[in-house]
C-alpha cells in the first residue's frame, strides 16, 4: 500500500490494476464527468455526444426525477417543480438567498439549510445535487464498464464548511466514493499548467453560473501551490441574466409576473446574454401567459451599463489576494479564463486591463476544471507512479474562529492557511467552581460574531469546580484535505481529561445518509446489499493485505503484545469476509483499523525517517 | 519528532532564514507525507498522514513569518515571550502607533486608496529595518531579552498592516 511506496519508490500498478476514477465538476449552470484514458482526460459525454449535463432536476408527483436536457426544455411549464441552479442553496438557509422574489420556488426553512417543496415532497439541495451527480455516475459507469472507485467532486475556493460538506454528502448519496473535494480554480489550474508546461506565479479568474472564485497560484515542476484565493460565492453568471431580466421587466413595463412567466423571460434573458457574447445586438421577444408580447432589443452598450458593477465586483476579490500573496499585478505571468461567463467581452477587457494583459483563453472554460479533476483522480486513485505525479498544496479561502466574550471572534486558522491545518488555543473559566464551558465556531474575515457565518456551537461539560482561570480548556480546530472542519475541546488542567469533537451540525449524518441511500434504492434493495458487500469485501481484502505487508516490513516496531492484538483482529476480519454479512465486514475492518492505528503512526515516522535520512547523508 | 522546526527541515536555528532551503526541504517533506498519496491507504495510515502533514505545514508557516520564527527562536532559548500581558512600550513608540492609526482612521473616512498605499508602503520600510535588527540581536549578539522587545514592536506593527489590509475592503 501507500506506505510501501517510500521504501520501494517506482512502483506503479500493473496496467490491469488500474481504477476508475473520475473528476466532476458538479456546476451552477452546467456539470461534466471527465476521466483520464491512456494518458489523457477526456470529458465523457452522453449517448447522444453532448459532454454537458445541465445542472437542471425536474420532479413529478410520482416520484420520477428529469435531470439535464429534457428539464431544462420542459422549464418554463412546471417552474415550481423544475430546480435550477441547486448550487446556490447548498449549505445555505432560507435569509441567505439572494432575489427571493424572482425565484419560483416553495422553500422551506429548516435548521442548517433550506429545502424546498416539490410535487415529489420536500427536498434538501443535497439531494437535488445528488441527482445530479447520480447521472453523471451512471453516464461514466456506463462508458467505462464498471463500478467507479472513486470520485474528485470540485468545489467553488470560495465555499464555505456548510458548502464544502453539502457537496461531500451529495456524492455519498449518489453513491459515490468522494476521494476529494477539489477547489475549482485549482483544477483548472492543474489542466492548465500540465498542458502548457507553465512554471511560474498565475491567476485563474474563475466566474460560474453562480460563483466567482480568484486564486493565485505557483506553478513549478511537479507542484502547484495556492498562494492566496478569494472571491464571492453569491456573484455569478446567473447574476447577469438577473440584471438582463430587471431590465426587460422595466422596459416592457411589465406586472408582477406569474413563475411560469418569470422562467421564460430569465430564459430568454441569459439566451440575449449569450448572444451579445458575438454579436452587437440581441432581440428579446415572448409571449407571456396573459397573451402579452415582449419585443424589444437590447444592445452591447446597453448591456454593459447595466452590468458594469457586477463586472467591478470581480475585481475587490482580485485586489485582496494579490494584497494576501504580497504582489503586484506585474507579477503576474499569466490569468487563466474559466467558467462559462468569462466568454463576456466585457469580463475579458476589465481583467486584461486590470493586469495589464491577455487573459489566457486556450482551454474551453467550460471544460478545463472538469479535466483538472479527472487528472487529480487518476493520482488518488493511484494509477500514476510515484515521480510522475504532482503534489497539490491549497488553502482554506475563510478564517475560523471562535466567539470570544462582547460577540467578537478571535481567529484560530487564518484564511489562506495552506491545509491541512491544525491550531489550538487554550480558554480559562471566568467564575469560580464553573463545570461547563460553551464555544461558538464561525468563519468569515470580519471582527464582529454577527457579520460570521455560525458554524457550530458546543458545551464541554464535566469541568470539576476549580477557582476562576484555573480551569483551562484546549480547542483544536482540524481542517482535512477538503478543507472541512473538526473541532475538539479538551480540559486537562486538574489531570482528569474531559473532551468533545464536534462536526458542524448542517452536515448529513451517517445515519441520514444511509436512510437516503435505502430510500433510493426502495426497488432494489437486494442490489444495494449486493453492492455494499461487494464494496467492503473489496476495502476488507485491500486492508488485510496492506497489515500483512506491514506486518512483514516492519515487524520490529510492534511489541509482541501489539503484534498478538492485530493478529487476532485480522482473524476476526478474515472469518467475516468469508460471510455475506457487509456490516459485520465492516466492523471488523474498522475494528483492524483502530487496532493498527499506532503502528501505522511509528511506521510513517520510521518511514520519513528513513527517506530523510538517505536524503542528507546523500547529499553530503 | 522535534519540536524545534528548523530541525525538521534541516536548517539551522537562525533568524537569517535559508528560504530556498527551507523551501526544497518543504516540499521534499510533503511529498512523502501528503494525504494525496495516502488516498488509497488504510484509514490509520491516512490519519497518520494527516498529523505528519499538519505538523509540517505548521513548521513552514512558523519559518516564513517573521514574527512567528523569532518568537519560535526565542521560544527553543527559553525565553517566555508572554506578549500579551507585557505590553509595556516606550513612549515614542505608542505615539508613533497612534500617529499611523490616526492617519488610518482618515485615510477610510476619505476612502483614499493612494494614502493607504503610502501608509502600507511606510510601514512597511520601518518593519524591514526592525527585523534587520531582531536578527542581530538574535543571531549576532545572542541578546534575546532585547530581541523580545523588538519583536512586540513588530507585532503592534504587523496588527496595523493587518487594518490597513482590511481598510482596503472597507473602502471598496
Amino acid at each position: 500500500m501507500a506506505l510501501l511506496q517510500i521504501s520501494e519508490p517506482g512502483q506503479s500498478p500493473a496496467p490491469h490494476e488500474q481504477r476508475l476514477a473520475v473528476g466532476i465538476d458538479l456546476g451552477t449552470t452546467n456539470s461534466l464527468v471527465a476521466t483520464v484514458r491512456s494518458g489523457v482526460a477526456t470529458v465523457l459525454p452522453d449517448a447522444y455526444g453532448r459532454p454537458l449535463l445541465p445542472s437542471i432536476v425536474r420532479y413529478f408527483p410520482d416520484g420520477r426525477v428529469d435531470v439535464g436536457y429534457s428539464a431544462q426544455t420542459r422549464q418554463a411549464d412546471d417552474p415550481r417543480n423544475t430546480i435550477v441552479s441547486v448550487k446556490r442553496y447548498m449549505g445555505r438557509s432560507v435569509k441567505d438567498v439572494t432575489h427571493i422574489e424572482n425565484t419560483p420556488y416553495d422553500f422551506v426553512d429548516s435548521p442548517g439549510m433550506l429545502q424546498i417543496r416539490t410535487a415529489a415532497g420536500v427536498k434538501s439541495p443535497v439531494e437535488v445535487s445528488s441527482e445530479i451527480l447520480k447521472v453523471l455516475r451512471e453516464r461514466a459507469e456506463y462508458s467505462l464498464g464498471g463500478n467507479l472507485s472513486g470520485a474528485v467532486i470540485t468545489v467553488p475556493a470560495y465555499f464555505d464548511d456548510a458548502q464544502r460538506q453539502a457537496t461531500k454528502d451529495a456524492g455519498r448519496l449518489a453513491g459515490l466514493n468522494v476521494l476529494r473535494l477539489l477547489n475549482e480554480p485549482t483544477a483548472a489550474a492543474i489542466a492548465y499548467g500540465l498542458d502548457n508546461a507553465a512554471e511560474g506565479t498565475y491567476a485563474v479568474y474563475d466566474l460560474g453560473g453562480g460563483t466567482f472564485d480568484l486564486s493565485i497560484l505557483k506553478l513549478s515542476r511537479g507542484v502547484f501551490e495556492v498562494v492566496a484565493t478569494s472571491g464571492d460565492s453569491m456573484l455569478g453568471g446567473d447574476d447577469f441574466d438577473q440584471r438582463v431580466f430587471c431590465w426587460i421587466v422595466e422596459q416592457a413595463k411589465l406586472a408582477p409576473l406569474s413563475p411560469r412567466d418569470m422562467r421564460l423571460l430569465l430564459v430568454k434573458a441569459r439566451e440575449a446574454k449569450e448572444y451579445l457574447s458575438f454579436h452587437s445586438e440581441a432581440g428579446i421577444t415572448a409571449k407571456l401567459s396573459s397573451g402579452e408580447l415582449v419585443d424589444l432589443s437590447l444592445d452591447t452598450e446597453t448591456f454593459c451599463r447595466i452590468t458594469h458593477n457586477l463586472v467591478q465586483k470581480t475585481l475587490g476579490p482580485v485586489r485582496k489576494a494579490l494584497r494576501d500573496a504580497g504582489l503586484g499585478a506585474d507579477e503576474i505571468k499569466g490569468v487563466v479564463m474559466v467558467g462559462g461567463a468569462t466568454r463576456m467581452p466585457q469580463i475579458q477587457r476589465a481583467v486584461g486591463e486590470f493586469f495589464k494583459r491577455d487573459p489566457l483563453n486556450n482551454l474551453d472554460p467550460d471544460k478545463v476544471v472538469a479535466l483538472g479533476a479527472a487528472m487529480q483522480a487518476n493520482v488518488l486513485a493511484g494509477n500514476k507512479p510515484q515521480g510522475d505525479d504532482w503534489l497539490l498544496l491549497d488553502v482554506i479561502p475563510l478564517s475560523l474562529g471562535i466567539e470570544t466574550m462582547g460577540g467578537l471572534v478571535e481567529k484560530i486558522l487564518p484564511r489562506n492557511t495552506t491545509i491541512p491545518a491544525a491550531r489550538g488555543q487554550e480558554f480559562t473559566t471566568f467564575k469560580d467552581g464553573q463545570t461547563g464551558m460553551s464555544f461558538h465556531v464561525v468563519q468569515g474575515e470580519r471582527e464582529l460574531v454577527s457579520d460570521c457565518r455560525s458554524l457550530a456551537r458546543f458545551e464541554l461539560k464535566g469541568i470539576p469546580p476549580m477557582a476562576a482561570g484555573a480551569g483551562r480548556v484546549l480547542v483544536t480546530f482540524q481542517v482535512d484535505a477538503d478543507g472541512l472542519l473538526s473541532v475538539f475541546a479538551k480540559e486537562n488542567s486538574s489531570g482528569k481529561e474531559t473532551s468533545v469533537t464536534v462536526k458542524p451540525s448542517y452536515g448529513l449524518a451517517d445515519a441520514d445518509i444511509e436512510r437516503m441511500l435505502r430510500d433510493s434504492f426502495e426497488h432494489a434493495k437486494e442490489d444495494l446489499r449486493a453492492r455494499a458487500l461487494a464494496e467492503n469485501r473489496v476495502e476488507g481484502q485491500r486492508l488485510m493485505e496492506a497489515t500483512v505487508a506491514a506486518m512483514q516490513a516492519d515487524d520490529a516496531l510492534l511489541s509482541a503484545q501489539e503484534k498478538a492484538a492485530i493478529e487476532e483482529e485480522m482473524r476476526n476480519l478474515e472469518k467475516t469476509l468469508a460471510s455475506s454479512d457487509h456490516r459485520a465486514i465492516k466492523q471488523a475492518a474498522e475494528a483492524l483499523n483502530r487496532a493498527t492505528e499506532d503502528f501505522a503512526a511509528r511506521r510513517m515516522d520510521a518511514g520519513i525517517r528513513r527517506a530523510l535520512a538517505g536524503r542528507r547523508i546523500g547529499s553530503l | 519528532m522535534t519540536r524545534n522546526h528548523f530541525e525538521l527541515f534541516d536548517l539551522a536555528s537562525s533568524y537569517a532564514l535559508d528560504a530556498e532551503q527551507l523551501e526544497h526541504s518543504y516540499k521534499e517533506l510533503q511529498s512523502l507525507v501528503h494525504p494525496d498519496r495516502y488516498a488509497q491507504a488504510a484509514d490509520a495510515e491516512r490519519r497518520a498522514s494527516m498529523q505528519w502533514t499538519t505538523r509540517v505545514n505548521e513548521a513552514y508557516r512558523t519559518l516564513k513569518d517573521p514574527v512567528q520564527r523569532a518568537k519560535h527562536i526565542l521560544e527553543l532559548h527559553g525565553i517566555d515571550v508572554a506578549f500579551e500581558t507585557n505590553t509595556q512600550m516606550p513612549p515614542d513608540f505608542l505615539m508613533q502607533q497612534l500617529e499611523t492609526r490616526e492617519q488610518l482612521e482618515e485615510a477610510i473616512q476619505k476612502k483614499d486608496a493612494g494614502f493607504l498605499d503610502s501608509l502600507r508602503g511606510n510601514l512597511g520600510g520601518k518593519r524591514k529595518l526592525l527585523e534587520t535588527q531582531i536578527g542581530e540581536s538574535i543571531d549576532a549578539r545572542k541578546d534575546y531579552a532585547a530581541a523580545a522587545n523588538l519583536v512586540r514592536k513588530l507585532m503592534f506593527m504587523q496588527k496595523i498592516e493587518d487594518e490597513i489590509d482590511a481598510a482596503y475592503e472597507a473602502i471598496e
